[in-house]
């Protein structure tokens, strides 16, 4: 257990809106800030789209983690308040996971905007950290024992 | 000739300047011609492998912009050809061309390359800067528009294989020159530069050691499409190089030479090409750059400066190198400079880069002679301060380098700005000339199943150096109904497109994926290339590998390729799902509001005016001006208040504008083409106005410094108020002091505040000249007078003004001793601290963001930078845009710049903005919200949430459901994640797509991981 914790490389799946968290994603690229290869992001139009449900989705699917980024609070939401309706989605899904037996802190909501390439790159640095002490999914490890 | 005004312009010059004035010409309703002398567009940039300061990838983010301009049903490209003679006036002119034939019959040739590949003769590559070979018959570069061969008959022997090889019959080896004469109504020029000839600067051997090569050669040898496919070897044994040194000022700054100018981007470009050298070199490599002042005067130049030095470890000597020697036996280069403790060194390189400068193209006295316009000293286009984008000529304008030394933002700005003087004197022509595009009918595809083809793009080395783009292009074949997948060197190139038009056709496509760069970017061209295939616009999918992938795990190529693998799976499961979605169309209210009101603004009002629009200009302060208003007399000697005075009395008269003073825009809301403002006004109430464009004029603000004493000494003050008392007689002095830099290049504001160092110059000539003995002292960390103004430091210098530079490390400090003003500082050449008594100090004060810019970023939605200014959309191409459609800038709302940086942006931002204004409708994002009335029961959450007032209830068939108003509609999918009974949704991301996504994303990692 030990060593395969060691070696585990955790997998996130990185919602992020179009307008700050995506663009910030992208210039953390223009700027060749290097961070850990384990994202894969899926582009909304708002974090305000992110259904609760996508993000069970990817924990029922074996994701280790899952990152929901957005315009800073208050305004700089390209659509006005979609970042609060995120923030509230995503506050009550972590109350709801601890119910099923799955970390709140795998899942991760964060405000990056469209210039802060080094925050996004910060951001996932952190975050494997993070997941790599908290091991696999439980989930995906249930799953196996079966 | 014909008669009255005629709606067509000729644009000189196919670089980016040269496009971006015809691209806004031709999408705001006027023809277009554009001459270019060689056999393509695209101009010097085409052959950078990168920019600063964002170090995007040069072609990736031109090529859309020549695809554009070669496609535009509105641009004719005369490439190949040169202007002989002009005739007429302003609004109706003649202008005859030449057309150097290629011998290759244009309409004829697509483009295949056959002829080159058989063509016997090696010519030298002129794009490589003759650094590799060509065939005699050859297109420029690969991406090239127009893509049609060109035969060089110089080095053609006449063989004629390549008549026997070309399928299109081509080939016509004895096609002649032709005329053609044009008829149109205004000129823009954008010839550009040329680099300076490094061969005149003899000592440093550049043409006779092969090692030294040019900074446009060094561009070349960076690139993946240069001739060592990116790779950094040196010319003479083709040795990967360890140690580089760049050498600054090749042609510039040089009495000697005669090109006293600053030409403006080699500081910049010599650090970026040190970066890209470090990064794309393997092992351990050292670059030094000698350099006299670094120039990072432009927006978050300094930042990049500064990680130059800390992340990548760029050696700076501040010297100007004497001489070079070559050391026959390894080739390597002996660089001989007095260092910065005054003893003479020699360094060994095995390469040596000369950044060399611009200068006007050689044969623009000829074009200047034909078309009747002046020329400066310098051999540049003669301009003034107030007209910078106006030739000795009316109705010829210029942009560009040709009218000084510029860098690419600076050179679109002006581009669009022309373009802007242009329409307005034609505007009543608008639409007159013109052919609207015409689609092939949209393909069916809901009955059929999806037939997937894959594009995936190396990006040069961008991608295919790390992500295995083969191995990519194999597994995207294996994937469930992906019917077709291949590479491609660059997959937004214009031979590219036509590529994936007769791929769609051949394999009977119905759905479109690339994968290559960001979406943000380049999602429109792809979508244009697969709308002319007669496909739905919104059946195409971008997985980006390049910005979120191969960019950001440079050190990993084997998890980047999986990581790739991933993306491409997961847009491909999204793909299988796309619907097709329909263009709402909306109308537009020709009518612009513009916040702020000083010289930006103003322009910018008056500019839109002039096209025949209405604007409604606000102004917080009681009087038109802004920071113009402080500024009492210039470097080039033109007088500000009667240009203030002129421009105030203009826009007050101007019937079209309606000025509010004293007022504040305070809510913005509705969308590109259907914006409705409340605006404060004075007296309290509120107005509301509709329009259908914002410009952000809102300027900048000087720094209140609070150091050196300043606000507890009066004998301390600023640069302004230094400026105002002279300008009212009140200033007397023996001894000034001058302190650079006061809140800005240090740790809360890292970037250059632009204009300090002209300013400083400009009050140091105005007391010399008043008083010849006065004492003035400037302390420095660089003296930044970029371009022309480059002359007139040479000028105070001459005239005794005494530069000292200064660094981080030791400032100087101002003291009060005992009612003695004294000023301390370290003397680099002495070696020794020096104490002067001034009457007075003077200190160089930022000019910092307007408070008020994060309120207006928040009501409009847009972002600003780290520092506080507004964000445009992209830093090189798009200056003035803001990625929110509809939404202009310009001025020192976005950064700190001179009076005539400040116009030529206003004009841009409303030529601009007339793209928008001059349509009747505008056709809008079709990802908008749509309801299944069959689920939906009616309960309302979508309508309360929608921050748009997008959703309506109706009744159907007795029942009361959402519908979804969508000219109001963003696009957020707010209400879809809300709805109950999920009978809202988002198009192009809707449940099901994102879910699939999701699902395969992760599905295949799984997989791995057993």
């Amino acid at each position: 257990m030990r060593e395969s914790q060691k070696d585990f490389e955790p997998k996130i799946v990185g919602f992020l809106c179009n307008w700050c968290a995506y663009a910030g994603a992208d210039l953390a690229g223009v700027s060749r800030i290097q961070y850990p290869p384990n994202i894969r992001v899926i582009r909304v139009m708002c974090s305000g789209r992110i259904d609760p449900a996508f993000i069970l989705e990817a924990l029922k699917n074996g994701a280790d983690g899952v990152l929901v980024a957005g315009c800073h609070l208050p305004s700089d939401c390209h659509y006005l308040s979609g970042n609060f309706k995120a923030l509230r989605r995503v506050t009550l899904l972590k109350r709801v996971l601890k119910d099923f037996g799955i970390e709140p802190e795998r899942v991760r909501l964060e405000w990056v905007s469209a210039s802060e390439g080094d925050k996004f790159a910060a951001v996932v640095r952190d975050m494997v950290e993070q997941i790599k002490k908290l091991g696999p999914n439980p989930l995906k490890v249930m799953e196996e024992k079966k | 000739m014909a008669e009255g005004k005629v709606g067509a312009v000729l644009v000189v010059g196919g670089g980016v300047a040269g496009i971006q004035a015809a691209l806004d010409l031709a999408d705001s309703g006027f023809k277009v011609y554009m001459v270019d002398q060689s056999p393509s567009i695209g101009g010097v940039m085409a052959q950078l492998d990168k920019t600063f300061p964002t170090n995007d990838c040069s072609m990736c983010i031109l090529a859309p912009k020549l695809v554009a301009a070669g496609r535009h049903p509105n641009i004719s490209l005369i490439t190949n050809s040169e202007v002989l003679g002009l005739s007429g006036e302003a609004g109706n002119f003649e202008v005859k061309i030449r057309k150097r034939s290629r011998y290759i019959n244009e309409e004829k040739c697509n483009g295949c390359g056959l002829c080159a590949q058989k063509c016997p003769v090696e010519a030298i590559d002129t794009y490589n800067k003759g650094l590799t070979d060509r065939s005699a018959v050859y297109v420029e570069f690969p991406q090239a528009v127009p893509l049609r061969f060109k035969i060089d008959r110089e080095k053609c022997i006449g063989c004629r294989t390549c008549q026997e090889v070309c399928k299109a019959n081509a080939v016509e080896y004895d096609q002649k020159d032709s005329e053609i004469v044009l008829n149109v109504g205004a000129i823009i020029l954008a010839p550009g530069f040329e680099p300076f000839d490094a061969r005149l600067k003899s000592e440093y051997g550049y043409g006779r050691y092969a090692n030294v090569v040019t900074s446009i050669e060094f561009e070349r040898i960076l690139s993946a499409s240069g001739p060592y496919g990116g790779i950094v070897l040196r010319p003479s044994d083709g040795e990967i190089p360890r140690k580089i040194a760049f050498i600054q000022c090749v042609g510039s700054r040089d009495a000697q030479l005669g090109n006293n100018y600053c030409s403006a981007a080699c500081c910049m470009y010599s650090i970026k090409e040190a970066i890209i050298a470090k990064e794309h070199v393997p092992t351990k490599l050292d670059c030094t750059i000698f350099y006299m002042d670094i120039r990072a005067y432009g927006k978050e130049f300094d930042a990049y400066y500064k990680r130059a030095q800390e992340e990548y470890g760029i050696r700076f000597v501040r010297s100007r190198v004497a001489s070079i020697t070559e050391d026959p036996a390894t080739g390597n280069l002996l660089v001989h400079y007095v260092g910065e403790d005054e003893t003479p060194r020699i360094e060994e390189f095995d390469m040596v880069v000369l950044s060399t400068g611009m200068q006007s193209p050689k044969d623009v006295e000829k074009l200047a002679k034909t078309l009747g316009i002046k020329l400066n000293k310098y051999r540049f286009c003669e301009t003034k301060t107030f007209t910078p984008l106006e030739t000795s000529k009316p109705g010829v304008y210029v942009c560009g380098a040709f009218s000084s030394p510029k860098d690419i933002p600076e050179s679109v700005a002006q581009a669009s700005g022309a373009a802007a003087k242009a329409m307005a004197i034609i505007a009543p022509e608008r639409g007159k000339l013109i052919a609207v595009k015409e689609y092939p009918a949209e393909r069916d595809v809901s009955q059929e199943e999806p037939r997937i083809g894959v594009f995936i793009c190396h990006c040069g080395i961008n991608i295919g150096g790390i992500v295995r783009v083969p191995e990519v292009v194999e597994y995207a074949k294996k994937l469930p109904n992906v019917v077709y997948a291949e590479d491609n060197l660059y997959t937004c190139s214009d031979d590219t497109q036509k590529r994936i038009k007769e791929k769609i056709k051949e394999y009977n496509l119905n759905r479109v994926v690339v994968a290559s760069c960001t979406p943000r970017t380049h999602e429109p061209l792809f979508r244009e290339t697969v709308r002319e295939a007669g496909l739905n616009p919104y059946l195409f999918e971008m997985a980006n590998i390049r910005d979120q992938c191969s960019w950001v795990h440079m050190h990993e190529p084997d998890e980047a390729t999986e990581k790739a693998k991933d993306l491409v799976r997961s847009v491909v499961a999204k793909a299988r799902l796309l619907k097709p979605l329909k263009n709402p169309t909306v109308k537009v209210t020709p009518v612009g509001l513009v916040i702020g009101g000083g010289v930006s603004g103003m322009t910018a009002a008056l500019e839109l005016a002039n096209q025949g629009f209405e604007v409604h200009l606000v102004e917080r302060e009681k009087e038109l001006g802004g920071h113009l208003r402080k500024i009492y007399y210039l470097l080039e000697g033109e007088d500000p208040q009667k240009h203030l005075e002129r421009l105030v009395k203009a826009v007050m008269e101007n019937r079209l504008i309606h000025v509010y003073l004293g007022a504040e825009v305070v809510e913005v809301s509705g969308f590109v083409g259907n914006f409705k403002s409340k605006i404060r006004l004075s007296s309290g109430e509120e107005k509301e106005v509709e329009h259908g464009v914002v410009i952000v004029a809102t300027g900048a603000v000087e720094y209140k410094p609070k150091e050196y004493l300043y606000g507890e000494d009066p004998r301390v003050m600023t640069q302004h108020e230094l400026e105002e008392k002279i300008a009212k007689g009140e200033f007397k002095a023996k001894k000034v002091v001058m302190i650079q830099c006061v809140g800005a290049r240090n740790e809360e504001r890292p970037n250059c505040a632009r204009i300090c160092c002209g300013q400083a110059i400009k009050n140091a000539l105005k007391i010399k000249e008043q008083n010849p003995d006065a004492d003035v002292y400037v302390l420095y960390k660089d003296v930044r007078s970029y371009g022309f103004k480059e002359e007139y430091y040479r000028e105070a210098a001459a005239k005794g003004v005494i530069f000292i530079n200064y660094s981080d490390e030791r400032k100087p400090k101002v003291t009060n001793d005992g009612g003695k003003l004294k000023v301390a500082f370290y003397e680099p050449v002495l070696k020794q601290e020096v104490q002067l008594e001034p009457d007075y100090v003077i200190l160089s004060a930022a000019t910092i963001p307007n408070p008020d810019n994060k309120r207006i970023a928040e009501m409009l939605k847009v972002p600003l930078t780290k520092d506080g200014f507004f964000l445009e959309a992209h830093m090189k191409l798009r200056p003035v845009d803001f990625q929110t459609d509809g939404v202009f800038l310009c001025g020192m709302a976005h950064s700190p710049k001179f009076i005539d940086e400040s116009i030529s942006q206003a004009c841009a931002a409303a030529a601009r903005a007339a793209t928008i204004l001059s349509k009747k409708v505008l056709e809008m994002e079709g990802i908008v919200a749509s309801v299944d009335e069959d689920l939906c029961s009616g309960c309302r959450i979508c309508e309360f949430l929608c921050p748009y007032g997008a959703i309506e209830m109706k009744e159907r068939d007795g029942k009361i459901v959402a519908h979804v108003i969508e000219a109001l509609c963003k696009g957020c999918g707010v209400c879809g994640t809300a709805c109950p009974t999920k009978a809202i949704t988002l198009g192009h991301f809707t449940t099901e797509e994102i879910l699939a996504q999701v699902r395969a994303v992760l599905q295949e990692m799984e997989v791995a991981a057993k």
